[in-house]
């Protein structure tokens, strides 16, 4: 996409802001890294925007947007969702801020690029067709196959909530993105048990899901009790895991906007978009169709209520949801 | 040598100070009875059941969580129980899809004046937990004895 670092240099330059949220190229080159740049000499030698900017930025303006001085953000349409929630929650301070939207057509990082059998990574040139070159000669593939995942269930190309456009405003798509829970719910409970606990198992309690989170951030988090004995970082047991990412993904119901950064970052590969998506699912199908940071009115699921929900033993007696 | 003692399902029963707990009160000055098996729990509100208290006590050796509260439109703080009723469908609907029997896990509505309500539930209860056996799936080893 061009223009993105033209507009960083344009509003840092113009004075209209002091500060500017984007990324820059971390330990490796398909690595990038949310980074906030205060001079234009800094915007020129380290600014990137390219197929690797999958960061959310949304969550760093909880911190940015309360510091003096205005503070331009880039945000892609799943992005802006998050930035819409937050504003819901009063996290940021929006006067703050001044919202770049950039129209997305999906970011890739190194994990999808190795999927594709590619070994000895050394630069990506290109747009839609990439050029790949590796240690073992160039390689030309299409960007749709080495999409993140989370892109590849891209739910809508609109962009929420900015101050001005880069490219086209888009619209919410058919994602399909419940076919993988539907398949969960169509097994029977062993084999979903093994799933999981072949899943979970793999965790490091690294908590990078839950700092990434756009939605997580509470300034005291429950598992940063040293008392709620799930400190551990090395598996202790498997009760642990299980408490972990069922209260995580608890906590965000009805406020995940399934932005798909917790699968991203996750350094073992973990499916977690699933388990909030799973929540997401139950409440399109129980309590009417929502879509968190879609907008500022609407109110969040389980923060309302209404008369004639369904029994919590009647869902269960159909053998759960969805089925 | 301990000698593994024969294994009897342990229930938690979160009851609602208003409605529940004073059903429970009934059904014990009634002389109805149900299993010892429930432990009961007194919350000031049914919403007051933190999802992290159920998975706690699976965690130190329940085989079954009940939450007990007042019918929807009788609560005490006039909607709490309106909020629980939405928390615990999501809640145990995502324990199902993790596998973990949907069975050991229940919502009622219990009055005040339901004293046989409550010992029918628990009677219910303890009956579907023996039948499923022990909790395996969201035990912690190192709780056991």
């Amino acid at each position: 996409m061009q223009g993105v670092k033209e507009k960083a240099l344009e509003l840092l330059s113009s004075g209209k802001v002091q500060r500017v949220l984007g990324w820059k190229t971390g330990e490796f080159f398909y690595d990038l890294t949310p980074a906030v740049f205060e001079s234009t000499a800094e915007i020129e030698s380290d600014f990137v925007y390219n197929v690797f900017s999958g960061a959310n930025l949304s969550k760093y303006l909880i911190k940015e947007s309360k510091k003096e001085g205005k503070i331009a953000v880039f945000l892609k349409p799943c992005d802006s969702f998050s930035f819409v929630q937050l504003q819901k929650e009063h996290r940021i301070n929006r006067e703050n801020i001044y919202a770049v939207g950039v129209q997305c057509d999906g970011k890739c990082d190194g994990e999808s690029l190795r999927a594709l059998g590619l070994e000895g990574l050394l630069s990506v040139d290109g747009e839609e067709t990439l050029t790949v070159h590796t240690l073992y000669g160039d390689k030309t593939i299409e960007k749709k196959d080495a999409l993140l995942g989370k892109c590849k269930t891209c739910k809508s190309k609109k962009i929420a909530s900015f101050d001005e456009i880069i490219g086209e405003q888009g619209e919410d798509l058919e994602s399909g993105r419940f076919e993988e829970i539907k398949k969960l719910e169509a097994m029977t409970p062993d084999e979903r048990f093994s799933f999981w606990q072949g899943e979970l198992s793999k965790c490091i309690r690294c908590n990078a899901c839950r700092n990434v989170c756009p939605a997580c951030s509470c300034e005291k988090c429950v598992f940063d009790n040293p008392a709620s004995g799930v400190q551990n970082k090395a598996v202790a047991d498997s009760f642990e895991e299980k408490l972990f990412h069922i209260i995580r993904a608890f906590h965000v119901t009805a406020r995940c906007t399934d932005c798909g950064e917790c699968s991203r970052v996750c350094p073992q590969n973990i499916p977690l978009h699933l388990l909030n998506r799973k929540f997401i699912k139950d409440i399109n199908e129980l309590y009417g169709t929502y879509q968190a940071g879609a907008d500022m009115q609407s109110r969040p699921p389980l923060m309302d209520f209404s008369f004639d929900d369904p029994e919590c033993s009647e869902v269960l007696a159909k053998g759960g949801n969805g089925k | 040598m301990q000698v593994k003692k024969e294994w009897t399902p342990l229930i938690v029963a979160f009851c609602c100070n208003w409605c529940s707990y004073a059903g429970a009160d009934l059904s014990g000055t009634n002389r109805l009875q149900y299993p010892a098996n429930v432990k009961i729990i007194r919350i000031p509100c049914s919403c007051r059941l933190n999802p992290m208290f159920i998975l706690r006590a699976f965690q130190r050796g329940a085989d079954g969580v009940i939450l007990c509260g007042c019918h929807p439109g009788d609560c005490h703080y006039s909607t709490g129980n309106y909020y629980a009723r939405r928390r615990m469908t999501l809640l145990f609907s995502m324990l199902d899809f993790l596998g973990i029997e949907r069975g050991r896990t229940r919502v009622e509505w219990v009055s005040a004046a339901e004293g046989a309500k409550f010992a029918e539930t628990m009677n219910d209860f303890v009956k579907t937990i023996t039948e499923l056996g022990e909790n395996k799936k969201l035990e912690d080893l190192r709780c056991r004895e």
